[in-house]
């Protein structure tokens, strides 16, 4: 069916929301009004009560292909976006071997094209994600890739980071950076704190991280090239990001759900669940990060999804990988950490316009092969859509994943808000909560 | 708080109540007793299976766990899974299951990951786990015997048993703590159990071999080593942990030995009543002078052999009121 009236929801624009009703045709936003009388032939998509806005943009997720599709795949990792309310998905480049040339980029560009998605890439910065030499970033942002990142690590060499940035800025993308100077992070498997310390587990201290935000922004300062910090884990790095913004650099940042919802007390079974690089921090860190969500201090909430197989996550937890699923949750942990009194305006920007905006995943940037997402909910926009239910009150479960892992922390978690529907390129991919 | 490890697990001795501490200690007691007898066993575990595994090289606390367990006649698998011979990146899981397959009703375990006892006690629940030290984190039989013997050795000064004596011993005891207390699972043993039982604790380290955060432990610490000398009823020597990096935490072991070995000269401002202790193997000349190692008050071998009585204890409680078929 290529036809829906998405009827009585809360229609979240970019400033402000109101009731309506939203036409979609063959792909497209048609109309959008106070009321629309049903087209036959069209399908109608209760949304009374509910939240209806651009679609979701997931500007971090590793979907593990190609190399770990044990793990994950483009695919099952969609679905789990789908879920999710996700409508374009930013996969990172950290697969084996690394995204850091067009053929691998193809590929991935290729194999997200048959999902329901749109699903962008982030290339690598450097040459295997080694820290050593650039990767061919022209030739890549040639075939639309935006953002470049070694995520996973951040590039440790001052020298190569600056020129990186400094090559960067006339490609008009964007680099991203995992901040964490791993000669400080010392191989830790947890925050360095109160926690690290009575469980004899390595630290990774906050500092790493902060460190390498203040070495980044003073490179922006000399470089002028556009910067996007990856998963801010600290009170600190955030302070240092909104200082740097008003000092007129072009900075921008995003959080992951896990960075303000667990803090380091929950690896005190030693599960190694809770194991994600940055560490879960102090309670103080992550009552910040919440706090910074609420008031807008970050520019996007990022998953930072990222599957693991099941016996990668049964090793102890100094040898097991870093990293915990994000994709089917956010929306909700995000809905719950904006307050009692969530401001939907607020919601779609950290979830779907700030992200569209970082990845040029927007109408006004020069696209290619992509669709438009965080738009303004406006006729003539393309029809990525989701509906959210802020009544809903349901319970996170191992069980029912989309993705091909279970390595998600929140099993039995209850949760407040759920995506109800997800239209994505024009097609209902997600109705009911389930997909279609 | 956990109250008594009868039927449980002992994985960690923070959280362990001066009453769970105290059932230990007069269990043991009783055991002190068997080993001095000609015919070194009892029946007490007959039929039962206790498995030990290490996967970190060991040799005494090894040996002392297998000799506990079969002085109370409970039939040893030790399987050899020497670090050498285990695949990094075998799944804790798997290596369980394998064990649990062959009938269990106990495992002593050491790995030189923190938590990786707690992580097998979750895949088998119906198996006691008994942990041998796992990483930086814990080496609870170590805290329980270190307490032990200064219950005993202060007991005998006083003509008493340390049943008679109860815990007061440890009330107020000066306990002084020096070393590598970073990378020492026996400091987070000890600190934790000798806190519980009221000591006042105090640690002397230089600050790169002090945990992160180490203000918010029952401990303080010392600013001059040389006092904290002279105040202490107990000295507890640690393994400077050459093997977990720790060399790259200090200039030099030379420079260690100056400023926190216990050296001869330095011995000397210990009263001379003060107990000295080490939980071994010994860096002879490292964190302690040869010579001082083997003064009257220094009870290193005494605390190897209070090692089995403790740790048949912690086998006959752990596997105590367990159904013979294994599940409680």
């Amino acid at each position: 069916m290529s036809a829906f009236l998405v009827r009585g929801g809360r229609i979240v624009g970019p400033t402000s929301s109101s009731i309506g009703d939203v036409l979609v045709h063959d792909g497209v936003i048609v109309e959008v009004s106070e009321s629309i009388s049903l087209p036959s032939g069209c399908m109608e998509i209760d949304a009374r009560g509910c939240w209806v806005g651009p679609g979701l943009v997931d500007l971090h997720a590793h979907l593990r292909e190609p190399g770990r599709e044990a793990a994950e795949t483009i695919e099952s990792g969609a679905r789990a976006g789908a879920i999710g309310g996700f409508t374009a998905l930013v996969a990172m480049p950290n697969t084996e071997p690394a995204l850091d040339n067009v053929a691998l980029v193809s590929y991935v560009l290729e194999r997200g094209a048959r999902t329901p998605l749109d699903v962008a890439v982030a290339g690598a910065i450097t040459v295997g994600r080694k820290g050593e030499s650039l990767a061919p970033m022209a030739e890549m942002a040639a075939l639309g890739v935006r953002l470049f990142t070694d995520d996973g690590i951040g590039v440790q060499d001052p020298s190569l980071m600056r020129r990186a940035l400094t090559y960067a800025r006339p490609l008009g993308v964007r680099l991203a950076q995992h901040c964490e100077d791993e000669l400080l992070a010392a191989g830790g498997s947890m925050n360095e704190g109160e926690v690290s310390g009575r469980l004899g587990l390595i630290g990774r201290p906050a500092l790493a991280e902060e460190l390498m935000v203040m070495r980044d922004i003073e490179l922006v300062r000399l470089t002028g090239a556009p910067l996007h910090f990856l998963h801010l884990s600290t009170l600190r790095s955030v302070q240092l990001v909104n200082s740097a913004r008003r000092d007129g650099l072009p900075v921008t940042c995003e959080v992951a759900p896990h960075h303000f919802t667990l803090d380091e007390t929950s690896c005190q079974g030693f599960d190694p669940l809770f194991k994600v690089h940055p560490p879960l921090r102090s309670a103080i860190d992550v009552d910040a990060i919440r706090e910074a969500v609420r008031r807008g201090l970050v520019d996007a909430v990022a998953t930072d999804h990222a599957p693991h197989a099941p016996e990668l996550k049964d090793l102890p937890f100094d040898e097991a990988p870093a990293g915990m699923l994000g994709l089917e949750y956010s929306a909700s942990l995000t809905f719950e950490a904006l307050g009692d009194d969530p401001d939907p305006v607020l919601f779609f920007s950290l979830l779907s316009r700030g992200p569209a905006r970082i990845a040029q995943l927007r109408r006004e940037d020069d696209r290619v092969r992509h669709d438009a997402h965080g738009g303004d909910i406006v006729a003539g926009d393309d029809a990525n859509l989701v509906i959210f239910d802020p009544g809903a009150r349901w319970t996170a479960s191992n069980a029912n994943l989309h993705s091909r892992a279970t390595n998600s922390p929140y099993d039995g978690r209850d949760l407040k808000g759920q995506v109800r529907t997800t239209i994505a390129k024009g097609k209902l991919v997600v109705n009911e909560a389930v997909l279609v | 708080m956990i109250t008594s490890i009868r039927g449980q697990n002992l994985l960690t001795l923070e959280g362990m109540s001066e009453g769970a501490l105290l059932e230990v200690l007069d269990t043991a007691e009783s055991f002190v007793e068997v080993n001095r007898r000609t015919i070194k066993k009892v029946p007490a575990l007959k039929g039962r299976v206790v498995a030990s595994i290490f996967f970190e090289e060991s040799t005494r606390t090894r040996l002392s766990f297998e000799t506990a367990a079969k002085r109370l006649s409970a039939d040893v698998l030790s399987l050899a899974v020497a670090s050498s011979s285990v695949k990094k990146g075998e799944s804790l899981r798997d290596t369980t299951a394998t064990i649990d397959a062959l009938g269990i009703d106990a495992v002593v375990m050491r790995h030189q990951s923190s938590g990786a006892a707690l992580q097998v006690s979750r895949y088998v629940p119906h198996v006691r786990v008994i942990n041998a030290g796992d990483g930086l984190h814990q080496h609870p039989t170590q805290g329980l015997l270190d307490a032990f013997t200064i219950r005993q050795v202060l007991s005998e000064r006083k003509g008493s048993s340390g049943v008679e004596s109860g815990l007061e011993m440890f009330k107020g005891l000066r306990v002084l703590i020096v070393g590598d207390i970073r990378h020492s699972r026996v400091a987070r043993s000890d600190i934790w159990a000798y806190a519980t039982l009221g000591c006042d604790v105090r640690v002397a380290a230089p600050g790169t071999l002090l945990p992160a955060n180490i203000e918010t432990w029952p401990v303080t610490v010392v600013s001059n080593f040389d006092e904290a000398l002279e105040w202490a009823d107990v000295v507890g020597l640690l393994r400077l942990q050459r093997e977990r990096g720790s060399g790259s935490f200090v200039p030099s072991l030379e420079e260690f030995t100056q400023t926190f070995g216990l050296t001869l000269a330095r011995a000397k401002r210990l009263g001379p009543s003060t107990i000295i202790m080490h939980p071994g193997p010994m860096n002879r000349g490292v964190e302690i002078d040869s010579k001082v190692a083997d003064q009257v008050n220094a009870v290193i071998t005494r605390q190897v052999a209070n090692g089995v009585p403790v740790r048949m204890a912690v086998l006959y409680l752990a596997l105590a009121g367990v159904r013979e078929g294994g599940a409680s």
